[in-house]
């Protein structure tokens, strides 16, 4: 599994393979929006407003685990020096800022019709928004700081900060009062989610995990690719 | 196992974890009053530092059978199943703003008793289901 991340397999990653997870990706949402929009029920109180919730929340999951793995894996590279973890890293950066910015933006579409309100400065959304600040950190980093070795380490001391923020986003609606609702779905206890419901959420996470996969390889052998023509330049 | 100077990097790392971490949780512990959304009745009733004639906000349930309408005012009670806020609002209220569903309301506390609303919002919670099961819930009950 490990293995599979080394450089030399990534390079010879077969194209099939990418093509192969594009017509998955296409199946599966298409399956995900057409039982997401006709075929689950309305909620008993917000009404149709609800089907924002299968874009929302998987984003929001992504956008989190997304840090989470940048995170670890900026721990082991300024520990071990692996010199293809910051490219992982640097490659999954865009996609999770893509999705914690969507989790944003559809939760604001959402709350306006629940709430009343598009924005509320509570503990969830505030660390949700922090987070993307976290994101647009990490890659203005990299774009700005010529120096690889420089912007390797700054950018992986943001990633180890911005991990900080990830239990208090988890978390924020436990420790404190919120606007937004404590999780629906948690490892403990049965989901609160009706199961006519949770089924689109389910096919709508798996749609995002394959764009996640998908667009992570695609950038990560760029990366490689760029590295392998700087070194050739510099010989 | 491990080199001298990664058994050194792993050491200093983990120090810098708790460093931060403990700084966080201290800044967060005296933001207290200012991370939580809103407060309460019990809270606005127990707290010293909830005076009246300031800005806060206040949540719980709607009361049942509390909402009274009139023309663009509305009185009704929150309440957090311990104590209870009657609060005054003029304005439109949220589509789901209804009886035994949460509500945050921002505004001045008269008094410990009596809080005016100057906005309304209201707080989902994490229960979604489609209507018809909500019917058969409902039915069960009584």
């Amino acid at each position: 599994m490990f293995k599979f991340f080394l450089p030399n397999k990534i390079l010879h990653l077969p194209s099939k393979l990418v093509a192969n997870l594009i017509s998955l990706l296409i199946v599966v949402s298409i399956i995900g929006i057409i039982y997401s929009i006709f075929i689950s029920p309305p909620d008993y109180i917000q009404g149709d407003s609800v089907r924002i919730m299968y874009i929302h929340v998987p984003s929001s999951l992504f956008g989190i685990f997304c840090f989470a793995l940048m995170g670890i894996l900026s721990i082991l590279n300024l520990i071990f020096k692996i010199k293809f973890l910051p490219l992982i890293s640097k490659s999954i950066a865009p996609v999770g800022c893509i999705f914690s910015s969507i989790s944003i933006v559809t939760g604001s579409i959402w709350g306006k019709p629940t709430w009343g309100t598009w924005w509320a400065w509570d503990a969830r959304l505030t660390s949700m928004l922090i987070l993307f600040f976290f994101y647009i950190a990490f890659i203005l980093v990299w774009k700005l700081i010529d120096d690889y070795k420089k912007a390797n380490k700054i950018s992986s001391i943001i990633a180890i900060l911005g991990l900080f923020n990830l239990p208090i986003i988890k978390y924020s609606v436990v420790w404190w009062t919120t606007l937004h609702q404590p999780s629906s779905i948690t490892l403990t206890s049965a989901p609160s989610i009706h199961y006519t419901m949770l089924v689109p959420l389910i096919i709508m996470a798996i749609a995002m995990l394959i764009y996640l996969i998908l667009i992570f390889l695609m950038r990560y052998k760029i990366e490689l690719i760029k590295i392998k023509l700087n070194k050739k330049k510099n010989i | 196992m491990f080199t001298k100077r990664v058994k050194f990097k792993i050491f200093f790392l983990i120090l810098l974890i708790l460093f931060i971490s403990s700084m966080i949780f201290l800044v967060v512990r005296s933001l207290e009053d200012n991370v939580v959304y809103f407060f309460s009745p019990s809270e606005v009733y127990s707290n010293e530092n909830i005076t009246i004639n300031k800005k806060i906000r206040i949540g719980g349930l709607v009361k049942k059978n509390s909402i009274k309408k009139n023309g663009l005012t509305v009185t009704f009670i929150i309440t957090d199943l311990k104590k209870e806020i009657i609060v005054n609002y003029t304005g439109l209220t949220p589509n789901l703003f209804a009886e035994e569903k949460g509500v945050v309301a921002e505004g001045i506390l008269n008094d410990k008793k009596y809080f005016i609303a100057e906005s309304i919002l209201a707080k989902h919670d994490e229960n979604y289901m489609p209507p018809e099961v909500s019917k058969a819930l409902e039915k069960s009950k009584y």
